[in-house]
Protein backbone atom coordinates (compact mmCIF):
# COMPACT_ATOMS: atom_id res chain seq x y z
CA UNK A 1 0.00 0.00 0.00
CA UNK A 2 1.22 3.37 -0.38
CA UNK A 3 1.77 5.92 1.29
CA UNK A 4 3.00 9.83 1.62
CA UNK A 5 4.83 11.63 4.67
CA UNK A 6 4.25 14.83 4.94
CA UNK A 7 7.20 16.34 6.97
CA UNK A 8 6.20 19.47 8.74
CA UNK A 9 8.55 21.69 10.85
CA UNK A 10 8.98 25.30 12.32
CA UNK A 11 11.37 26.75 9.76
CA UNK A 12 12.35 29.71 11.72
CA UNK A 13 13.80 26.69 14.33
CA UNK A 14 15.98 25.17 11.03
CA UNK A 15 17.68 28.61 10.29
CA UNK A 16 18.56 29.05 13.87
CA UNK A 17 20.77 26.10 13.76
CA UNK A 18 24.30 25.71 14.24
CA UNK A 19 26.44 24.25 10.88
CA UNK A 20 27.40 20.82 12.65
CA UNK A 21 23.85 20.42 13.78
CA UNK A 22 22.24 21.09 10.11
CA UNK A 23 24.96 18.80 8.26
CA UNK A 24 23.87 16.06 11.01
CA UNK A 25 20.52 16.19 10.49
CA UNK A 26 21.05 16.34 6.64
CA UNK A 27 23.19 13.16 7.34
CA UNK A 28 20.61 11.41 9.35
CA UNK A 29 18.28 12.17 6.21
CA UNK A 30 20.79 10.70 3.43
CA UNK A 31 21.04 7.36 6.22
CA UNK A 32 17.18 7.19 6.76
CA UNK A 33 16.57 7.93 2.18
CA UNK A 34 19.24 5.12 1.75
CA UNK A 35 17.34 2.56 4.42
CA UNK A 36 14.25 3.25 3.11
CA UNK A 37 15.53 2.28 -0.66
CA UNK A 38 17.58 -0.92 0.53
CA UNK A 39 14.17 -2.09 2.35
CA UNK A 40 12.46 -1.19 -1.23
CA UNK A 41 10.16 1.16 0.58
CA UNK A 42 10.90 4.23 -1.00
CA UNK A 43 8.87 5.23 -4.00
CA UNK A 44 9.60 9.09 -3.99
CA UNK A 45 10.46 12.15 -1.96
CA UNK A 46 11.64 15.69 -2.41
CA UNK A 47 13.08 18.18 -0.07
CA UNK A 48 11.22 21.66 -0.92
CA UNK A 49 11.97 24.68 -0.56
CA UNK A 50 11.57 27.24 2.00
CA UNK A 51 7.75 28.49 2.69
CA UNK A 52 7.84 32.23 1.58
CA UNK A 53 9.00 30.73 -2.16
CA UNK A 54 5.33 29.43 -1.98
CA UNK A 55 2.75 31.16 -4.67
CA UNK A 56 -0.85 30.50 -4.27
CA UNK A 57 -2.73 29.93 -6.84
CA UNK A 58 -6.95 29.75 -7.10
CA UNK A 59 -9.84 30.28 -9.78
CA UNK A 60 -12.74 31.45 -9.03
CA UNK A 61 -15.69 32.44 -11.23
CA UNK A 62 -13.85 32.08 -14.15
CA UNK A 63 -10.62 34.00 -13.33
CA UNK A 64 -7.15 33.29 -11.92
CA UNK A 65 -6.12 34.69 -8.90
CA UNK A 66 -2.12 34.39 -7.77
CA UNK A 67 -1.38 35.24 -4.48
CA UNK A 68 1.97 35.64 -2.56
CA UNK A 69 2.85 32.94 0.07
CA UNK A 70 1.87 29.96 1.29
CA UNK A 71 -2.15 28.67 1.37
CA UNK A 72 -2.00 29.24 5.19
CA UNK A 73 0.26 30.68 7.69
CA UNK A 74 1.02 27.89 10.46
CA UNK A 75 3.49 27.20 13.44
CA UNK A 76 4.63 24.52 11.39
CA UNK A 77 5.32 24.63 7.74
CA UNK A 78 5.29 21.61 5.00
CA UNK A 79 9.08 20.88 4.12
CA UNK A 80 9.16 17.66 2.63
CA UNK A 81 7.13 14.57 1.96
CA UNK A 82 8.08 10.81 1.13
CA UNK A 83 6.18 8.60 -1.20
CA UNK A 84 6.38 4.73 0.60
CA UNK A 85 5.46 1.25 -0.48
CA UNK A 86 5.08 -0.68 2.50
CA UNK A 87 2.48 -4.03 3.44
CA UNK A 88 0.37 -1.95 6.23
CA UNK A 89 -0.16 1.26 8.07
CA UNK A 90 2.06 -0.27 11.04
CA UNK A 91 4.50 -0.29 8.18
CA UNK A 92 4.30 2.82 7.82
CA UNK A 93 3.89 4.19 10.56
CA UNK A 94 7.25 2.41 12.20
CA UNK A 95 9.22 4.23 8.94
CA UNK A 96 7.64 7.67 9.89
CA UNK A 97 9.17 7.33 13.91
CA UNK A 98 12.51 6.93 11.80
CA UNK A 99 11.80 9.78 9.91
CA UNK A 100 14.86 13.02 11.32
CA UNK A 101 11.79 14.94 11.17
CA UNK A 102 9.69 13.22 13.56
CA UNK A 103 12.30 14.32 16.65
CA UNK A 104 11.80 18.03 16.25
CA UNK A 105 9.05 18.57 13.77
CA UNK A 106 5.34 16.49 12.71
CA UNK A 107 5.01 13.81 10.47
CA UNK A 108 1.70 13.09 8.72
CA UNK A 109 1.02 9.94 7.31
CA UNK A 110 -1.68 9.39 4.59
CA UNK A 111 -2.74 6.90 2.69
CA UNK A 112 -2.55 7.03 -1.13
CA UNK A 113 -6.27 7.14 -2.92
CA UNK A 114 -6.98 3.89 -4.71
CA UNK A 115 -9.91 3.20 -7.01
CA UNK B 1 -21.55 6.49 55.78
CA UNK B 2 -18.85 8.91 56.46
CA UNK B 3 -19.09 12.33 55.27
CA UNK B 4 -15.74 13.91 53.76
CA UNK B 5 -14.87 17.39 52.56
CA UNK B 6 -17.05 17.56 49.78
CA UNK B 7 -16.06 17.49 45.92
CA UNK B 8 -12.41 17.23 46.79
CA UNK B 9 -12.43 14.79 48.85
CA UNK B 10 -15.38 12.31 46.79
CA UNK B 11 -12.95 13.06 43.75
CA UNK B 12 -9.68 11.66 45.50
CA UNK B 13 -11.45 8.97 47.09
CA UNK B 14 -13.07 7.75 43.93
CA UNK B 15 -9.24 8.48 42.13
CA UNK B 16 -7.59 6.24 45.08
CA UNK B 17 -10.09 3.36 44.63
CA UNK B 18 -10.03 3.13 40.67
CA UNK B 19 -6.00 3.26 41.56
CA UNK B 20 -5.99 1.03 43.98
CA UNK B 21 -8.72 -1.67 43.22
CA UNK B 22 -9.86 -1.14 39.31
CA UNK B 23 -7.88 -4.21 37.78
CA UNK B 24 -9.75 -6.42 40.61
CA UNK B 25 -12.86 -4.71 40.02
CA UNK B 26 -13.07 -5.40 36.16
CA UNK B 27 -11.72 -9.13 36.70
CA UNK B 28 -14.70 -9.90 39.33
CA UNK B 29 -17.37 -8.34 37.07
CA UNK B 30 -15.79 -9.91 33.56
CA UNK B 31 -15.44 -13.20 35.08
CA UNK B 32 -19.14 -12.71 36.16
CA UNK B 33 -20.25 -11.35 33.21
CA UNK B 34 -18.20 -13.52 31.19
CA UNK B 35 -17.89 -9.97 28.84
CA UNK B 36 -14.66 -7.79 29.33
CA UNK B 37 -16.49 -4.91 27.61
CA UNK B 38 -19.48 -5.07 29.50
CA UNK B 39 -18.09 -4.93 33.03
CA UNK B 40 -15.56 -2.37 31.73
CA UNK B 41 -18.47 -0.25 30.81
CA UNK B 42 -20.71 -0.86 33.83
CA UNK B 43 -17.55 -0.11 36.36
CA UNK B 44 -17.11 3.00 33.98
CA UNK B 45 -20.84 4.33 34.91
CA UNK B 46 -20.42 3.05 38.38
CA UNK B 47 -17.62 5.50 38.75
CA UNK B 48 -19.43 8.01 36.89
CA UNK B 49 -22.42 7.87 39.45
CA UNK B 50 -19.96 7.50 42.41
CA UNK B 51 -18.45 11.28 40.99
CA UNK B 52 -21.92 12.48 41.45
CA UNK B 53 -23.29 10.52 44.88
CA UNK B 54 -20.06 10.49 46.57
CA UNK B 55 -19.49 14.64 46.97
CA UNK B 56 -23.63 14.44 47.71
CA UNK B 57 -23.85 12.09 50.30
CA UNK B 58 -20.32 11.36 51.39
CA UNK B 59 -17.75 8.73 50.38
CA UNK B 60 -18.95 5.28 51.57
CA UNK B 61 -17.20 3.16 54.04
CA UNK B 62 -16.39 0.77 51.42
CA UNK B 63 -16.29 2.30 48.03
CA UNK B 64 -15.30 -0.97 46.59
CA UNK B 65 -18.67 -2.87 47.46
CA UNK B 66 -20.42 0.57 46.11
CA UNK B 67 -18.78 0.42 43.03
CA UNK B 68 -20.05 -3.35 42.44
CA UNK B 69 -23.56 -2.85 43.64
CA UNK B 70 -24.13 0.32 40.72
CA UNK B 71 -22.10 -1.70 38.49
CA UNK B 72 -24.06 -4.80 39.01
CA UNK B 73 -27.79 -2.56 38.30
CA UNK B 74 -25.60 -0.89 35.40
CA UNK B 75 -24.85 -4.29 33.80
CA UNK B 76 -28.13 -5.47 33.78
CA UNK B 77 -30.13 -2.22 32.26
CA UNK B 78 -27.32 -2.57 29.67
CA UNK B 79 -28.01 -6.08 28.76
CA UNK B 80 -31.64 -5.33 29.27
CA UNK B 81 -31.59 -2.53 26.59
CA UNK B 82 -29.31 -5.18 24.53
CA UNK B 83 -31.52 -7.92 24.36
CA UNK B 84 -35.71 -7.73 23.28
CA UNK B 85 -38.06 -11.00 23.46
CA UNK B 86 -38.79 -14.01 25.15
CA UNK B 87 -34.75 -15.15 25.52
CA UNK B 88 -34.74 -11.43 27.17
CA UNK B 89 -36.70 -12.42 30.27
CA UNK B 90 -34.53 -15.66 30.75
CA UNK B 91 -31.01 -13.80 29.82
CA UNK B 92 -32.12 -11.13 32.28
CA UNK B 93 -32.73 -13.60 35.57
CA UNK B 94 -29.86 -15.72 34.48
CA UNK B 95 -27.65 -12.49 34.84
CA UNK B 96 -29.64 -11.08 37.72
CA UNK B 97 -28.52 -14.41 39.60
CA UNK B 98 -24.99 -14.71 38.51
CA UNK B 99 -24.49 -11.34 39.94
CA UNK B 100 -26.17 -11.84 42.84
CA UNK B 101 -24.31 -14.79 43.83
CA UNK B 102 -21.61 -13.12 45.34
CA UNK B 103 -23.27 -10.86 47.50
CA UNK B 104 -22.08 -7.37 48.22
CA UNK B 105 -21.94 -8.02 52.00
CA UNK B 106 -18.62 -9.67 50.84
CA UNK B 107 -15.89 -8.13 53.08
CA UNK B 108 -13.01 -9.15 50.21
CA UNK B 109 -13.70 -9.05 47.03
CA UNK B 110 -13.02 -12.71 45.33
CA UNK B 111 -9.46 -11.90 43.15
CA UNK B 112 -10.21 -12.91 39.58
CA UNK B 113 -7.14 -10.78 37.75
CA UNK B 114 -5.25 -14.04 37.15
CA UNK B 115 -8.19 -14.78 35.14
CA UNK B 116 -8.42 -11.98 33.75
CA UNK B 117 -5.31 -12.01 32.48
CA UNK B 118 -5.31 -15.54 31.23
CA UNK B 119 -8.22 -14.49 29.06
CA UNK B 120 -6.77 -11.53 27.67
CA UNK B 121 -3.84 -13.86 26.57
CA UNK B 122 -5.91 -17.12 25.19
CA UNK B 123 -4.39 -18.47 22.34
CA UNK B 124 -7.59 -17.51 20.46
CA UNK B 125 -6.92 -13.89 20.76
CA UNK B 126 -4.43 -12.33 18.33
CA UNK B 127 -0.94 -12.17 19.67
CA UNK B 128 -0.29 -8.98 19.11
CA UNK B 129 -3.53 -7.82 21.01
CA UNK B 130 -2.88 -9.53 23.83
CA UNK B 131 -0.68 -6.93 26.07
CA UNK B 132 -2.93 -3.98 24.88
CA UNK B 133 -5.67 -6.08 25.98
CA UNK B 134 -4.02 -6.16 29.12
CA UNK B 135 -3.34 -2.79 29.32
CA UNK B 136 -6.42 -1.30 29.35
CA UNK B 137 -8.55 -4.02 31.31
CA UNK B 138 -6.21 -4.67 34.64
CA UNK B 139 -4.74 -1.08 33.99
CA UNK B 140 -7.37 1.35 32.09
CA UNK B 141 -5.01 2.78 29.82
CA UNK B 142 -7.06 3.93 26.94
CA UNK B 143 -6.20 3.03 23.32
CA UNK B 144 -4.83 6.30 22.33
CA UNK B 145 -2.38 5.87 24.96
CA UNK B 146 -1.75 2.29 24.51
CA UNK B 147 -1.42 2.48 20.26
CA UNK B 148 1.12 4.87 21.12
CA UNK B 149 3.14 3.30 23.04
CA UNK B 150 3.23 0.43 20.30
CA UNK B 151 3.36 2.67 17.43
CA UNK B 152 0.06 2.07 15.69
CA UNK B 153 -2.88 4.58 15.16
CA UNK B 154 -5.29 5.05 18.39
CA UNK B 155 -8.26 4.59 15.98
CA UNK B 156 -6.68 1.14 14.68
CA UNK B 157 -6.00 0.16 17.94
CA UNK B 158 -9.96 0.92 19.23
CA UNK B 159 -10.55 -1.19 16.70
CA UNK B 160 -8.40 -4.43 17.77
CA UNK B 161 -9.58 -3.86 21.51
CA UNK B 162 -12.95 -3.95 20.44
CA UNK B 163 -12.51 -6.99 18.08
CA UNK B 164 -11.25 -8.81 21.10
CA UNK B 165 -13.55 -7.91 23.32
CA UNK B 166 -16.21 -9.29 21.38
CA UNK B 167 -14.31 -12.26 20.72
CA UNK B 168 -13.53 -12.75 24.43
CA UNK B 169 -17.80 -13.15 24.41
CA UNK B 170 -18.92 -14.57 21.42
CA UNK B 171 -16.34 -17.17 21.36
CA UNK B 172 -17.01 -17.97 25.41
CA UNK B 173 -13.39 -17.61 26.21
CA UNK B 174 -12.99 -18.66 29.62
CA UNK B 175 -12.20 -16.17 32.73
CA UNK B 176 -10.11 -19.44 34.20
CA UNK B 177 -6.66 -20.07 35.42
CA UNK B 178 -5.94 -23.07 33.03
CA UNK B 179 -5.47 -26.51 34.19
CA UNK B 180 -1.86 -28.18 34.94
CA UNK B 181 -1.73 -29.51 31.71
CA UNK B 182 -1.82 -26.53 29.80
CA UNK B 183 -0.23 -23.74 32.06
CA UNK B 184 3.36 -24.01 30.77
CA UNK B 185 1.92 -22.25 27.22
CA UNK B 186 -0.69 -20.28 28.56
CA UNK B 187 1.66 -18.65 31.13
CA UNK B 188 4.36 -18.19 28.23
CA UNK B 189 1.58 -15.93 26.26
CA UNK B 190 0.85 -14.43 29.60
CA UNK B 191 4.41 -13.31 30.46
CA UNK B 192 4.90 -12.17 26.56
CA UNK B 193 2.23 -10.02 26.63
CA UNK B 194 3.85 -8.43 30.09
CA UNK B 195 7.34 -8.42 28.59
CA UNK B 196 5.99 -6.20 25.35
CA UNK B 197 4.86 -3.40 27.48
CA UNK B 198 7.61 -3.69 29.30
CA UNK B 199 9.20 -3.42 26.46
CA UNK B 200 7.36 -0.52 25.18
CA UNK B 201 8.20 1.75 28.30
CA UNK B 202 11.76 0.78 27.93
CA UNK B 203 11.91 2.96 25.00
CA UNK B 204 12.03 6.42 26.82
CA UNK B 205 14.96 5.80 28.64
CA UNK B 206 14.83 9.55 30.24
CA UNK B 207 11.20 9.76 31.20
CA UNK B 208 10.23 12.32 29.95
CA UNK B 209 6.74 10.68 28.04
CA UNK B 210 5.09 10.61 31.38
CA UNK B 211 2.55 7.91 30.33
CA UNK B 212 5.44 5.73 28.89
CA UNK B 213 7.65 5.81 31.72
CA UNK B 214 4.50 4.27 33.94
CA UNK B 215 4.09 2.15 31.32
CA UNK B 216 7.67 0.33 32.27
CA UNK B 217 6.12 0.66 36.34
CA UNK B 218 2.97 -0.87 35.44
CA UNK B 219 4.47 -3.55 33.57
CA UNK B 220 6.60 -4.28 36.68
CA UNK B 221 3.77 -4.06 39.08
CA UNK B 222 1.92 -6.51 36.64
CA UNK B 223 5.02 -9.16 37.20
CA UNK B 224 5.12 -8.87 40.65
CA UNK B 225 1.13 -9.67 40.88
CA UNK B 226 1.65 -12.73 38.12
CA UNK B 227 4.38 -13.77 40.08
CA UNK B 228 2.56 -13.86 43.35
CA UNK B 229 -0.69 -15.61 42.29
CA UNK B 230 1.19 -18.21 40.64
CA UNK B 231 4.12 -19.02 42.98
CA UNK B 232 4.97 -22.09 41.66
CA UNK B 233 6.04 -21.02 37.84
CA UNK B 234 9.86 -19.49 37.54
CA UNK B 235 9.54 -18.00 34.41
CA UNK B 236 7.13 -15.42 35.92
CA UNK B 237 9.64 -15.08 38.77
CA UNK B 238 12.78 -14.73 35.71
CA UNK B 239 10.22 -12.03 34.23
CA UNK B 240 10.46 -10.10 36.98
CA UNK B 241 13.99 -10.15 37.53
CA UNK B 242 14.81 -9.38 33.86
CA UNK B 243 12.68 -6.37 33.90
CA UNK B 244 14.12 -4.92 37.29
CA UNK B 245 17.51 -5.46 35.98
CA UNK B 246 16.87 -3.26 32.96
CA UNK B 247 14.78 -1.09 35.08
CA UNK B 248 17.75 -0.37 37.54
CA UNK B 249 19.96 0.70 34.92
CA UNK B 250 17.42 3.58 33.49
CA UNK B 251 19.64 6.87 35.26
CA UNK B 252 22.66 5.47 33.39
CA UNK B 253 21.49 5.37 29.62
CA UNK B 254 21.25 8.89 28.99
CA UNK B 255 24.03 10.77 30.64
CA UNK B 256 23.54 15.02 31.70
CA UNK B 257 23.11 16.32 28.52
CA UNK B 258 20.75 13.32 27.13
CA UNK B 259 22.83 11.76 25.38
CA UNK B 260 22.83 8.21 24.80
CA UNK B 261 25.33 5.92 26.65
CA UNK B 262 25.32 2.16 26.04
CA UNK B 263 25.67 -0.20 28.02
CA UNK B 264 29.49 -0.83 28.10
CA UNK B 265 29.98 2.95 28.91
CA UNK B 266 27.35 3.29 31.95
CA UNK B 267 28.65 4.30 35.19
CA UNK B 268 27.32 1.63 37.79
CA UNK B 269 27.33 4.27 40.21
CA UNK B 270 24.20 5.09 38.41
CA UNK B 271 22.34 1.51 38.63
CA UNK B 272 19.96 1.08 41.07
CA UNK B 273 21.38 -1.51 43.36
CA UNK B 274 18.19 -1.91 45.57
CA UNK B 275 16.84 -3.19 42.29
CA UNK B 276 19.64 -5.24 41.42
CA UNK B 277 19.24 -7.12 44.79
CA UNK B 278 15.07 -7.33 44.36
CA UNK B 279 16.39 -9.06 40.61
CA UNK B 280 18.91 -11.46 41.94
CA UNK B 281 16.84 -12.76 45.00
CA UNK B 282 13.88 -13.15 42.08
CA UNK B 283 16.31 -14.81 39.86
CA UNK B 284 17.37 -17.05 43.04
CA UNK B 285 14.22 -17.91 43.91
CA UNK B 286 13.28 -18.95 39.95
CA UNK B 287 16.59 -21.61 40.09
CA UNK B 288 15.33 -23.23 42.95
CA UNK B 289 12.45 -24.79 40.86
CA UNK B 290 15.34 -26.49 38.58
CA UNK B 291 12.61 -25.90 35.55
CA UNK B 292 15.46 -23.47 33.37
CA UNK B 293 13.46 -21.34 30.73
CA UNK B 294 13.53 -18.25 28.25
CA UNK B 295 12.99 -15.42 30.77
CA UNK B 296 14.99 -17.08 33.30
CA UNK B 297 18.06 -17.37 31.08
CA UNK B 298 17.72 -13.64 29.68
CA UNK B 299 17.55 -12.53 33.52
CA UNK B 300 21.28 -14.26 34.24
CA UNK B 301 22.47 -12.46 31.04
CA UNK B 302 21.39 -9.26 32.63
CA UNK B 303 23.36 -10.26 35.86
CA UNK B 304 26.63 -11.38 34.45
CA UNK B 305 26.38 -7.94 32.73
CA UNK B 306 25.77 -6.25 36.03
CA UNK B 307 28.10 -7.77 37.89
CA UNK B 308 30.71 -5.43 36.03
CA UNK B 309 29.88 -3.29 39.16
CA UNK B 310 31.66 -5.71 41.51
CA UNK B 311 34.67 -6.99 39.33
CA UNK B 312 35.44 -4.19 37.08
CA UNK B 313 33.77 -5.82 33.78
CA UNK B 314 31.07 -8.30 32.92
CA UNK B 315 31.30 -12.10 32.26
CA UNK B 316 31.41 -12.51 28.86
CA UNK B 317 32.01 -16.31 29.17
CA UNK B 318 28.96 -16.58 30.92
CA UNK B 319 27.17 -14.32 28.44
CA UNK B 320 27.77 -16.49 25.31
CA UNK B 321 26.89 -19.76 27.40
CA UNK B 322 23.83 -18.31 28.11
CA UNK B 323 23.14 -16.76 24.97
CA UNK B 324 24.22 -20.67 23.43
CA UNK B 325 21.35 -21.96 25.82
CA UNK B 326 18.65 -19.33 24.50
CA UNK B 327 19.40 -19.49 20.89
CA UNK B 328 18.76 -23.68 21.83
CA UNK B 329 15.93 -22.69 23.16
CA UNK B 330 14.35 -19.90 20.89
CA UNK B 331 15.99 -19.90 17.45
CA UNK B 332 15.82 -16.11 17.37
CA UNK B 333 17.91 -13.96 15.11
CA UNK B 334 18.27 -11.18 18.18
CA UNK B 335 19.27 -13.83 20.32
CA UNK B 336 21.69 -14.62 17.37
CA UNK B 337 23.05 -11.09 17.23
CA UNK B 338 23.81 -11.19 21.32
CA UNK B 339 25.63 -13.83 20.92
CA UNK B 340 27.60 -12.93 18.59
CA UNK B 341 28.33 -9.69 20.13
CA UNK B 342 29.34 -11.84 23.09
CA UNK B 343 31.56 -14.12 20.73
CA UNK B 344 33.33 -10.93 20.06
CA UNK B 345 34.31 -10.20 23.30
CA UNK B 346 35.45 -13.99 24.50
CA UNK B 347 37.05 -14.59 20.73
CA UNK B 348 38.07 -11.33 18.82
CA UNK B 349 35.55 -9.82 16.16
CA UNK B 350 36.40 -11.97 13.39
CA UNK B 351 34.77 -15.16 15.73
CA UNK B 352 31.58 -12.23 15.89
CA UNK B 353 31.53 -11.31 12.13
CA UNK B 354 31.40 -15.25 11.73
CA UNK B 355 28.29 -15.48 14.13
CA UNK B 356 26.48 -12.90 12.49
CA UNK B 357 27.06 -13.99 8.90
CA UNK B 358 25.07 -17.07 10.36
CA UNK B 359 22.10 -15.22 10.55
CA UNK B 360 22.49 -12.99 7.79
CA UNK B 361 20.41 -14.18 5.31
CA UNK B 362 17.46 -13.66 7.79
CA UNK B 363 15.09 -11.33 5.91
CA UNK B 364 14.03 -9.59 9.03
CA UNK B 365 17.16 -8.16 9.80
CA UNK B 366 16.95 -6.03 6.72
CA UNK B 367 15.04 -3.23 8.87
CA UNK B 368 16.65 -4.46 12.05
CA UNK B 369 18.30 -1.73 13.40
CA UNK B 370 20.62 -3.45 15.98
CA UNK B 371 21.62 -6.18 13.62
CA UNK B 372 23.29 -3.22 11.74
CA UNK B 373 24.59 -1.54 14.30
CA UNK B 374 26.38 -4.97 15.63
CA UNK B 375 27.93 -5.53 12.35
CA UNK B 376 29.62 -2.17 12.02
CA UNK B 377 31.13 -2.26 15.49
CA UNK B 378 32.66 -5.53 15.00
CA UNK B 379 33.58 -4.94 11.23
CA UNK B 380 35.20 -1.64 12.81
CA UNK B 381 37.19 -3.49 15.97
CA UNK B 382 37.97 -5.73 12.70
CA UNK B 383 39.66 -2.61 10.97
CA UNK B 384 37.15 -2.87 8.08
CA UNK B 385 36.61 0.87 7.65
CA UNK B 386 34.67 1.22 4.84
CA UNK B 387 31.91 -1.84 5.37
CA UNK B 388 31.65 -0.65 9.27
CA UNK B 389 30.68 3.06 7.90
CA UNK B 390 28.17 1.62 5.40
CA UNK B 391 27.10 -0.60 8.47
CA UNK B 392 26.74 2.07 10.40
CA UNK B 393 24.65 4.40 7.56
CA UNK B 394 22.00 1.45 7.79
CA UNK B 395 21.59 1.18 11.17
CA UNK B 396 21.60 5.27 11.86
CA UNK B 397 18.87 4.99 8.37
CA UNK B 398 16.76 2.79 10.98
CA UNK B 399 16.72 4.17 14.13
CA UNK B 400 13.83 6.01 15.81
CA UNK B 401 15.53 7.34 18.71
CA UNK B 402 17.72 10.74 17.51
CA UNK B 403 19.98 10.21 20.83
CA UNK B 404 20.75 6.62 19.42
CA UNK B 405 20.78 7.83 15.96
CA UNK B 406 23.57 10.71 17.21
CA UNK B 407 25.37 8.07 19.03
CA UNK B 408 25.64 5.89 15.68
CA UNK B 409 26.50 9.28 13.88
CA UNK B 410 29.11 9.76 15.88
CA UNK B 411 30.57 6.41 15.60
CA UNK B 412 30.28 6.68 12.38
CA UNK B 413 32.24 10.03 12.10
CA UNK B 414 34.74 9.27 14.11
CA UNK B 415 35.22 6.25 11.59
CA UNK B 416 35.82 8.12 8.79
CA UNK B 417 37.52 10.38 10.61
CA UNK B 418 40.59 7.66 10.71
CA UNK B 419 40.70 7.32 14.54
CA UNK B 420 39.65 3.96 15.53
CA UNK B 421 35.98 3.11 17.17
CA UNK B 422 36.27 2.16 21.10
CA UNK B 423 34.18 -0.06 23.11
CA UNK B 424 31.27 -1.48 22.51
CA UNK B 425 27.71 -0.70 22.10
Amino acid sequence: MKYMLLIYSNESQWQGLAKSEADQRMAAYMAYTEAMTKAGALVGGDRLQRADTTTTVRVANGKTNVLNGPYAETREQLGGYYLIDVPDLDAALSWAARCPGASYGTIEVRPIWTI
Amino acid sequence: MTAQGGDQGARGAAEATARRSYGKLVAFLAHRLRDVAAAEDALAEAFAAALVDWPARGVPDNPEAWLLTVARRKAIDAARRRRSGADAARHLRLLAEELASSAGREAEIPDHRLALIFACAHPAIDPGVRAPLILQTMLGFDAATIGSAFLIAPATMGQRLVRAKAKIREAGIPFRVPERADMADRVEAVLEAIYAAYAEGWSDPAGTEARLRNLAGEAIWLGHLVASLLPEEPEALGLLALMLFAEARRAARRNAVGEYVPLADQDPGLWDGRLIEEAEAALYRASRFGRVGRYQLEAAVQSAHVVRRRIGSADWVAIERLYDGLLALTDSPVVAINRAIAAAETRGPAAGLRALDAVARDARLAEYQPYWAARAELLARSGNVDAAAEAYQRAIGLEADPAVRHFLQQRRNALCRGKPAGGRD
